[in-house]
């Protein structure tokens, strides 16, 4: 019983690191876009994942519908680029002339999370 | 004119299998420029390459009987294009606001007048709101007109105070859902914990009618989770399929197993040791009420960090006084366009930047520049949107509305600046990136601890310690500490008319230790001024200014301009002069009453043979230029010209200076006047005769010595310096923010602004580090107290309910001790925001 007790909870350990960090690398990534719609809702930008062309312009419209104030920014890591998204209603965020890499956004407490790929 | 071909992608909802995928591949692929088509049924959206227009796509795409989720679409365009500038061919989309529409059949008219408007591509009401929604050529008023024709009222919605009301509107419903949610969770929770704390009994005995009773609690306490508890729930359990986990896990995963562990003791007591049958049904129900009180407290909280964009906001003019047609009219100032004339009375805003057109007034420019004193305004002059006539009344042209105008720039960019990080938040986002799944392997080691080395009842200690820990676990705090204070302090900063533009200069202005200041225009007023007159035996000052200014009427020269000046303010009166000449490099001469006077430079007029009797001497000492005035071959005085330094340099300097700062001045003039006026200003070192081009690599050499170097002059001819400068500050810039070489500006004209920038950067630097300190020692205190490692001493656990109300507090507490920064007053300044 003891051993089981343990056994289950490494696996879930394991689990959890398994889930959150290695796989989710693995997550296959879009195609290429000029132009999408996030959905800011329940806690995640749906899709997490954008994938655009480098040193081309990108278009994003953020469709907020929380209205807990975790949701209330977005922030491109890297791109200095942030803007204040308004409840119940889309806002368009144009990003130009993207450079190659792989930039994260963000709300300002970071639980929001998704991924900008250039390349 | 053609799209290009681009990669577009729409979302789509009610697609749900294979062949709903082949019916959209179909109906999008028939539209000309399609290209190809992927429909992702999992992400409920398509991808579509080519030259076809987002709107045809969509069309089709309800035609085909799917929704598209994208009715907010025509408003990004709206987003994206300027409504002012309606009467513009390009394709645009506006939202009107329509009054008087009552029912369902008045939608369709109003959409009907709208659709049958030439150039009207697309119009979409929606009823709830009373908006519509139009796309096409036509212009706003003409969709104004249409809409009034047909018997209703409508009214161009694009107004951002409008939007921020409409969005303070939308946060107060949300705190009320919060607070009703918090009703939920502690209606139930705090009966059951006096229950218990009163002595009431909590375990579960089989076979009882308190199994019953527990039951039915269990099943209450799953309301509450389901209703105030969902979007914890919903948030996690979508964030878990992303591979994600958030705040929402943390809450979801404590609460679900407190309720879950409970449940199997109601349902099954005999499965479990007889110490370990307790129920912790109130510490769920007390968790979900705690944690949305905390939630409703930081709404509250988070709306006056964002105070100062409010104020910004709320400068804007609601009307405009427009002239058409010589006839007078109030419209709404959304209906203003470049090239209308307005009119603003005393006490009146002026509401769209503008060029004065007729008539005098002073105009109170503190709310945008910091600066207390009004500024006259006469025609030519340049006036900006929020900004208060105080004198006379004018009327002026606009030049720039909407989204152009100063004030709305001077918006965008301190929203922009909110957002942007100061690198000493970095390690917290490194922390808050891998925060949760840390915390969830917290909670899972401690449980198998209190499992293998603990004391009975084990179950229960597993329970309560793996609860703890993931509830008082606070990504928040950590997440919020940076983003908060630098929210806050920008805003400040934008109350005194310092425009900072990234995060990062706040960081760095607070670690500054050399600071440049550029010579002509930074210290001193950057127009030359009269300084001195001395006066030949027998003459008065007014009477040698008034011949000089007769005499210079004609010249457009600087040092002309200086002299016409002062006779203008002492209300001296000219001549008509006849034969003007002027003569380069020596001065003018002109005839007046049949009398010859010269006044130029000394050379020239010994030259001329005028005996020069009279000692110039302490002009130049100040550094100012002298200029002779003769009638015929006697000397009647000698005027000096300067480049006056401002009122309040000195004081400025004597601030930076008392901050610790070594302060520099930097100047293309020769050492002799460079030095005249640094010893006024009173700065530490000088660095005269600098070519423009140099100036950079003086700072650079600065830097060289391992100095943190900050750069202050003009945005143009010193941009290179500010650049290179650690911190650029760009001075007196008016309403003109489009300066991108500088990192800090001053809209102000007064060196104090930099002085205030500093101060207002190390509180804001001060306040991040008190919020990090705080969110780093709260959680890592409170992880470990959590997971039980105190027991030994207390021998009992922390309750997981304690848990919940700490972790509520601490980003409260984050976010009110950001709010402090509102409060903050940097010394000796020289504006007097409200």
């Amino acid at each position: 019983m003891n051993i089981l007790v343990n056994l289950a909870g490494l696996m879930l350990m394991a689990l959890v690191v398994w889930w959150f960090w290695l796989s989710r690398r693995k997550t296959a990534a879009p195609s290429a876009t000029h132009e999408a719609t996030i959905i800011v809702e329940d806690g995640v930008y749906t899709p997490a994942s954008i994938r655009a062309n480098a040193g081309e312009s990108l278009t994003l419209h953020f469709e907020r519908r929380d209205p807990s104030p975790c949701a209330e920014q977005v922030i491109f890591q890297g791109l200095d680029t942030s803007e204040f998204l308004e409840t119940g209603k889309t806002t368009t965020l144009t990003l130009n002339n993207l450079p190659a890499g792989t930039y994260r956004f963000t709300c300002q407490m970071q639980m929001y999370q998704g991924t900008l790929i250039v390349d | 004119m053609p799209m290009p071909t681009r990669t577009q992608t729409l979302p789509v909802s009610g697609a749900t299998c294979k062949g709903c995928s082949r019916t959209i591949n179909a109906a999008l692929e028939q539209i000309t420029g399609v290209e190809s088509v992927t429909v992702d049924l999992h992400a409920q959206q398509v991808t579509v390459t080519g030259t076809a227009s987002r709107s045809a796509l969509l069309d089709a795409l309800v035609q085909a009987g799917y929704g598209t989720d994208d009715d907010q679409h025509d408003q990004d365009a709206h987003c994206r294009d300027k409504p002012e500038k309606a009467a513009v061919t390009p394709a645009q989309s506006v939202r009107l606001s329509i009054s008087g529409a009552t029912c369902a059949s008045c939608v369709r008219t109003i959409e009907n007048a709208l659709r049958n408007t030439p150039g009207v591509d697309k119009a979409d009401m929606n009823f709830a709101d009373r908006t519509v929604q139009v796309s096409g050529t036509a212009s706003t008023e003409t969709l104004i007109s249409a809409v009034t024709d047909a018997g209703y009222g409508a009214e161009l919605l694009d107004n951002s105070a409008d939007q921020q009301e409409q969005q303070e509107a939308r946060e107060q419903a949300h705190y009320h859902t919060l607070l009703r949610h918090m009703g939920l969770g502690l209606g139930l929770g705090v009966p059951l914990m006096a229950w218990g704390l009163l002595g009431g009994d909590m375990m579960v005995r089989a076979g009882q009618t308190s199994q019953w009773i527990w039951l039915a609690i269990g099943l209450l306490t799953l309301a509450v989770l389901a209703t105030a508890g969902r979007h914890f729930f919903v948030g996690a359990w979508k964030a878990f399929r992303n591979h994600n986990a958030n705040m929402d896990t943390l809450i979801a995963l404590g609460t679900g197993a407190a309720w879950l562990y409970s449940m199997v003791v109601v349902l099954l007591p005999g499965a479990l040791p007889e110490a370990a049958r307790h129920v912790y049904f109130e510490a769920s129900a007390m968790i979900i009420g705690l944690i949305n009180l905390g939630q409703a407290l930081e709404v509250r909280a988070r709306g006056k960090t964002s105070a100062a964009v409010k104020r910004l906001l709320d400068l804007g003019a609601k009307t405009a006084r427009v002239v058409r047609d010589g006839e007078e009219r109030d419209i709404p100032v959304e209906q203003v366009q470049t090239g209308d004339i307005l009119r603003v009375r005393p006490g009146e805003k002026i509401a769209v930047d503008g060029t004065v057109k007729e008539g005098e007034s002073r105009i109170d420019e503190s709310m945008l520049t910091g600066e207390p004193m009004p500024v006259s305004k006469s025609e030519g002059d340049n006036v900006s949107a929020g900004t208060l006539n105080e004198g006379g009344s004018l009327l002026y042209t606009a030049t720039a509305v909407g989204k152009d105008t100063a004030l709305s720039q001077i918006v965008t960019l301190v929203k922009k600046a909110q957002g942007s990080k100061p690198p000493i938040g970095r390690l917290a986002d490194q922390v808050s990136a891998v925060f949760v799944p840390t915390i969830m392997l917290i909670a899972i080691a401690a449980a198998l601890v209190w499992f293998n080395v603990g004391p009975e009842p084990r179950l229960t200690h597993m329970l309560i310690s793996a609860t703890t820990v993931l509830i008082i676990a606070c990504p928040c705090a950590l997440g919020l500490a940076t983003p908060m204070s630098v929210m806050v302090g920008v805003g400040k900063a934008a109350e005194y008319g310092i425009l900072i533009r990234q995060g990062e200069a706040l960081q760095t202005s607070s670690q500054l230790d050399t600071i440049v200041l550029d010579k002509t225009g930074t210290i001193t007023e950057g127009k030359p001024a009269v300084t001195d007159i001395i006066c030949a035996e027998g003459q008065q000052e007014d009477t040698v200014l008034k011949l000089a200014a007769s005499l210079e009427s004609g010249s457009e020269h600087p040092l002309a301009t200086a002299i016409l000046n002062e006779s203008k303010q002492r209300e001296v009166s000219l001549d008509d002069v006849t034969q003007f000449q002027a003569l380069n490099g020596k001065g003018v001469t002109a005839t007046l009453n049949g009398k010859a006077y010269r006044l130029g430079n000394r050379r020239w007029l010994e030259n001329e043979g005028v005996n020069i009797n009279l000692d110039s001497t302490p002009l130049t000492d100040k550094g100012a230029t002298p200029l002779f005035l003769s009638e015929h071959k006697t000397l009647l005085g000698i005027i000096g010209v300067a480049d006056r330094i401002k009122d309040d340099s000195k004081a400025a300097i004597t601030r930076l200076k008392e901050q610790g700062l070594k302060v520099i001045m930097i100047t293309g003039d020769i050492a002799a006047s460079a030095n005249a006026i640094a010893e006024q200003a009173g700065v530490d070192e000088v660095m005269a005769e600098v070519l423009p081009e140099d100036k950079a690599k003086k700072v650079q050499a600065l830097q060289g010595e391992g100095r943190n170097v900050a750069m202050v002059g003009d945005g143009i001819n010193d941009a290179p310096a500010l650049a290179q400068a650690d911190v650029g500050f760009a001075i007196g810039t008016g309403t003109d923010v489009a300066i991108e070489s500088a990192a800090i500006t001053l809209m102000g004209g007064s060196l104090h602004g930099v002085a205030d920038a500093m101060a207002i950067s190390s509180a804001t630097v001060r306040n991040i580090k008190q919020n990090l300190f705080g969110a780093f020692v709260y959680n890592s205190l409170g992880v470990p107290v959590a997971a039980g490692i105190l027991y030994p001493l207390t021998g009992s656990l922390l309750s997981p309910v304690i848990a919940g109300a700490a972790m509520s507090l601490s980003s409260v507490t984050v976010v009110t001790n950001a709010n402090r920064l509102r409060f903050f007053k940097p010394k000796h300044t020289n504006g007097t925001p409200p």
